[in-house]
């Protein structure tokens, strides 16, 4: 989720927003609260999203605009914001991790045959497959999708055949930050929200998009998976090589396709 | 104008340094304290409890010590020894402190061992990294806190002979803190007769055990968690998330389930017992009084940090008392220190010849009381050096406690 | 006009020079650091500036540099005059092997693979325990004595640093200002026309960033001499971030520019952290602000502020 919020940001955009991992970590924060408060998880979770995708929709408004063509800055712009972000955060809420509650039903394992599986991570595995076809839709198969593809492809030919540029470029901010939101109210129960969240998960979204090639979702949706699995495997058989392995496949494959495995050469 | 700018900057830089209030040698009334510790980044939770223990522990005496003023300036490293060594110089020449408590991680008090070395300042260090008192000990240091493996040690005894272990995982975060925790406690547990037969070392920052928790033994007794932070809580919530709560039982080092972490933990860390040099649940006079007004102040209990402050003030109001208030004498002022023989909030405190405490150290055990959770004293340990009960000289002539040793000789694959 | 600019340079560096005289301890240390700062922002800025090869892991090459003197000189018992130049060449060496691997993307995929191999050098400095002492870094290292000269005094490391600074200065001028130089910025601007003319363009950007992390070395030795310390921590994405917010701040593409930029940085993260708490947040709204309303950094855009005020146009 996190790393397809950054996909579509950059191969629409061509931003690279590295405020996406603080935007993760506002959202674990944002549900940490509100659970912490009483708000069942659930909701938690939405008002997480939306308030993220808000969030979003004002940057992209009001910061990345003004420097639209300016690659470099913008850059800039979103390392600056995540410096701001992740201070905020330590502000508000202090150096501590907020543990976030995995709801009552979801704390017993479940056994099949003789193993236990950890219930909350099959129910995020669930929605993260539900939000993946969502999105497939979404991208696939409505107009707006349409635009979006379209602008992915050629922008300044889907400017001319009349796509409202502007508005297509912050919805699908929106839509990014949305879906980094949603991925760190999920991974709240999992990880807590804690400071130096956002730069644990940054480099992941990074590494995904590269691999998966820019421009393409499958890419993406696929590239997750074998990093997640590689980093899996990998940290428990050799943790001493723990980072070379998370990004030891990107590097090789970016070494002699360097569009990622789905990507198209960027014109 | 950019040359200009280049020119403003220094002669403001020289202005600055000519206007400010720069004490004279002789300026022998107010007590420099400076303060260096972490408020910014993942270990600044630490960090501010230890800026929060001190200043109540001077602002309890009116900022006075022995009849002399003290002056507190704190310093803020971001957990970066690079940062640390800036601060330490910005402490010590910009606010000419006269003693130094902090630094909080290891290899910040390794980023400026030879700067304090050089500069002899009084320094009472709240890091844990072992060598620090033994094989490089710094003779500017006291340390009130302690070795990373002085309480795991006690605790390997602990399972040995009273929990009767026989066999037991580890798993430590992989930091030296973790390797030296961990290899002290193997090498007790050994020589008392247990096995230790799996050893893991995650990564300081892992947000999911998973991997880890999946490769865990189920044949053990018990397993020992050597992780500092937060680590230990996120540990075991997803222990029992696995389904292994019951198939063997968690044993703690001394930060693993600290009690700021505690205070956001729910039944699921009931009954773990864990060993540290304090608990806010000591009753000696000292903590009696500390712990609740902390507790009142800042709405959680002291833990491991906020008590390593407030020892550290103890031992030096007791050192400048010593010295009779002259505390300009760097040498008579490091010699006190050494000779501590107090009462603190952890219980009597002394120090070895190399500067580390030799003190009281407590099994703790998870219970609710009054509707929280907190470390109920189950054993005290009297009198623990960082050598256990090893002849000190052989044990500097042992190499120092690191992952690979002493060597794991009974790990079953 | 530029042989006034010229002066008022030579002027300033005079001034600076002096600072030990007139300067407590803590400022000649600060301006220590902020000159290793301005070295290593200006070797970054040939890459970032010069080439429009955006980085994020040129702080290898000051960790590598730093690692690879302090392990000479403790394993190795070599002296300074020798480690030092090995330091150099062997970081060169492999900023070469680095060069090639990342320069089989341009632009994000460069960044990325970039980070990528820092990020690798910077797992490797925690785990390799045996060489590196993992996360109790390396310690008890010692400043050389060129010549006899102790460089344990501040004011000394200071004329020395301010020396080596002014070299490497002069060296990177030397590039940039030369057809070499003029053939960087065309690949930066166009690099298919330059290719249509026959240039090389992939080694015109190889032989770029190789000079990068040379400059980059240098850095680091003086680093680890300033210091007498190094951990891995000095090789996290955070520092190559900080690196390049001092050479876009400042003004990438000038001499200058990362400069101002090293210094400013330096300065908020020194002394400012003294008095305000929340100085990464400063840190992130000053770069902001630069970003948005001086978007060609300070210097460029005070530069055309000059030259608008003399009647020419910028």
């Amino acid at each position: 989720m996190l790393s397809s919020g950054f996909a579509l940001i950059f191969g629409l955009m061509r931003i690279a927003n590295l405020t996406h991992g603080a935007l993760f970590m506002i959202g674990a924060y944002i549900t940490a609260v509100l659970v912490r408060n009483g708000t069942s998880l659930f909701f938690a979770d939405i008002a997480a999203m939306l308030s993220i995708a808000v969030l979003g929709g004002l940057i992209e408004r009001f910061i990345l605009r003004r420097l639209s063509g300016n690659s470099q800055g913008q850059v800039l712009a979103t390392l600056g914001l995540s410096f701001i972000a992740a201070d905020f955060c330590l502000m508000a809420w202090g150096g501590d991790p907020i543990p976030v509650s995995t709801p009552v039903m979801f704390q017993t394992p479940i056994h099949l045959l003789d193993l236990s599986f950890p219930t909350y991570r099959l129910v995020v595995l669930t929605i993260a497959v539900i939000i993946a076809t969502l999105l497939y839709l979404l991208i696939e198969r409505t107009k707006i999708g349409a635009m979006i593809r379209a602008g992915v492809d050629d922008m300044n030919m889907a400017r001319a055949v009349g796509i409202p540029a502007s508005f297509l470029f912050t919805t699908v901010f929106c839509l990014g930050a949305g879906l980094a939101g949603l991925g760190g109210a999920l991974g709240g129960p999992i990880f807590n929200a804690y400071p130096g969240l956002d730069a644990d998960m940054l480099p992941l979204a990074l590494i995904v998009v590269i691999l998966g090639g820019v421009g393409s979702l499958f890419g993406t949706f696929v590239a997750s998976f074998i990093v997640g699995f590689i980093y899996t495997f990998g940290i428990a058989l050799v943790p001493d090589l723990a980072y070379v392995i998370l990004f030891l496949p990107m590097v090789i494959v970016i070494a002699f396709k360097p569009q990622g495995l789905f990507g198209r050469v960027i014109t | 104008m950019t040359t200009r700018r280049n020119f403003i900057q220094t002669t403001a830089a020289a202005g600055a340094a000519m206007a400010f209030p720069q004490a004279n040698a002789a300026d022998d009334d107010v007590l420099r304290l400076g303060l260096l510790t972490v408020k910014t980044g993942p270990l600044a939770s630490g960090g501010i409890d230890m800026e929060r223990a001190l200043t109540m522990y001077l602002s309890e005496r009116n900022n006075m010590m022995a009849g002399k003023k003290v002056q507190l300036f704190v310093a803020d490293t971001g957990g970066v020894p690079a940062t640390a060594k800036s601060k330490i110089q910005e402490l010590y020449e910009l606010n000419k402190i006269h003693v130094l408590t902090g630094p909080l991680a290891a290899f910040e008090a390794l980023a400026i061992d030879d700067y304090i070395k050089a500069n002899k300042i009084p320094t009472l260090s709240v890091a844990a990294a072992e060598d620090m008192t033994q094989r490089k000990a710094n003779p500017w240091f006291v340390r009130a806190t302690s070795s990373s493996a002085q309480s795991a040690h006690v605790m390997a005894d602990h399972c040995i002979k009273n929990l009767k272990f026989k066999r037991m995982a580890m798993i430590a975060d992989d930091i030296a803190y973790g390797h030296e925790m961990n290899a002290g406690f193997q090498r007790v547990f050994e020589e008392g007769g247990g096995k230790i037969v799996q050893k893991i070392f995650s990564p300081l920052t892992t947000p999911d055990y998973g991997s880890f928790l999946a490769q865990l033994k189920t044949n053990v007794d018990g397993i020992f968690l050597g992780f500092a932070g937060s680590n230990g809580f996120r540990f075991v919530r997803q222990f029992n998330e696995y389904g292994l709560k019951n198939k063997m039982a968690l044993i703690g080092g001394m930060t693993a389930l600290d009690e700021s972490v505690l205070r956001n933990m729910g039944d699921e860390a009931l009954g773990i017992q864990t060993v540290c040099w304090y608990s806010a649940e000591l009753k000696n006079p000292i903590n009696a009084k500390f712990a609740p007004a902390f507790r009142k102040a800042f709405s959680y209990d002291p833990g491991y940090y906020a008590a390593g402050s407030y020892v550290n003030g103890s031992v030096l109001e007791a050192a400048v008392e010593a010295v009779k208030g002259k505390f300009t004498d760097r040498v008579a002022l490091m010699a006190a220190l050494r000779k501590t023989n107090i009462q603190t909030a952890r219980g009597p405190l002394s120090f070895d010849s190399l500067g580390n405490v030799v003190g009281d150290v407590y099994i703790r055990e998870v219970e609710r009381k009054d509707g929280r959770l907190v470390n109920s004293i189950v054993r005290t340990y009297p009198n623990i050096s960082q050598f256990w009960t090893y002849d000190q000289k052989q044990f500097l002539a042992n190499p120092v406690y690191s992952r690979d040793w002493p060597p794991a000789k009974n790990l079953e694959s | 006009m530029k042989n006034w600019r010229q002066l008022l340079i030579l002027c300033a560096v005079f001034v600076l020079a002096l600072l030990p005289l007139y300067g407590d301890e803590y400022f000649v240390n600060l301006a220590s650091q902020a000159l290793i700062a301005v070295i290593f922002a200006s070797s970054l800025n040939l890459l970032v500036g010069y080439a429009g090869l955006t980085s994020l892991g040129h702080a290898c090459f000051l960790g590598l540099a730093a690692y690879l003197s302090a392990w000479m000189g403790i394993n190795l018992g070599l002296e300074h005059a020798v480690t030092a130049p090995a330091a150099l060449l062997l970081t060169t060496l492999i900023g070469m092997v680095f060069g090639w691997i990342a320069l089989r993307a341009t632009g994000l995929g460069f960044l990325m693979l970039t980070l990528a191999l820092s990020q690798i050098v910077w797992g490797l400095a925690y785990r390799w325990v045996a060489v590196t002492n993992g996360d109790n870094g390396l310690s008890g290292l010692t400043r050389p004595s060129p010549f006899g000269i102790d460089l344990e005094v501040s004011s000394h490391f200071f004329w020395f640093t301010l020396l080596i600074t002014l070299v490497c200065l002069g060296l990177i001028r030397q590039i940039v200002q030369s057809a070499f130089g003029a053939s960087i910025k065309g690949t930066r601007d166009q690099p298919r026309r330059m290719t249509a003319l026959g240039y090389n363009v992939w080694a015109i950007r190889w032989f770029t960033y190789v000079a990068a992390s040379f400059f980059g070395a240098v850095a680091g030795l003086l680093y680890v001499y300033f210091h007498k310390f190094i951990h891995p921590s000095v090789m996290a994405i955070t520092m190559s971030a900080e690196s390049l917010l001092c050479v876009i701040a400042g003004g990438s593409g000038t001499l200058l520019g990362p400069v101002f930029g090293a210094i400013l940085v330096v300065i908020l993260k020194n002394y400012a952290s003294a008095y305000i708490e929340r100085w990464n947040m400063l840190l992130g709204f000053v770069f902001l602000f630069i970003v948005i309303f001086l978007p060609k950094g300070i210097v460029s855009s005070n530069l055309n502020f000059l030259k608008s005020k003399a009647g020419k146009k910028p």
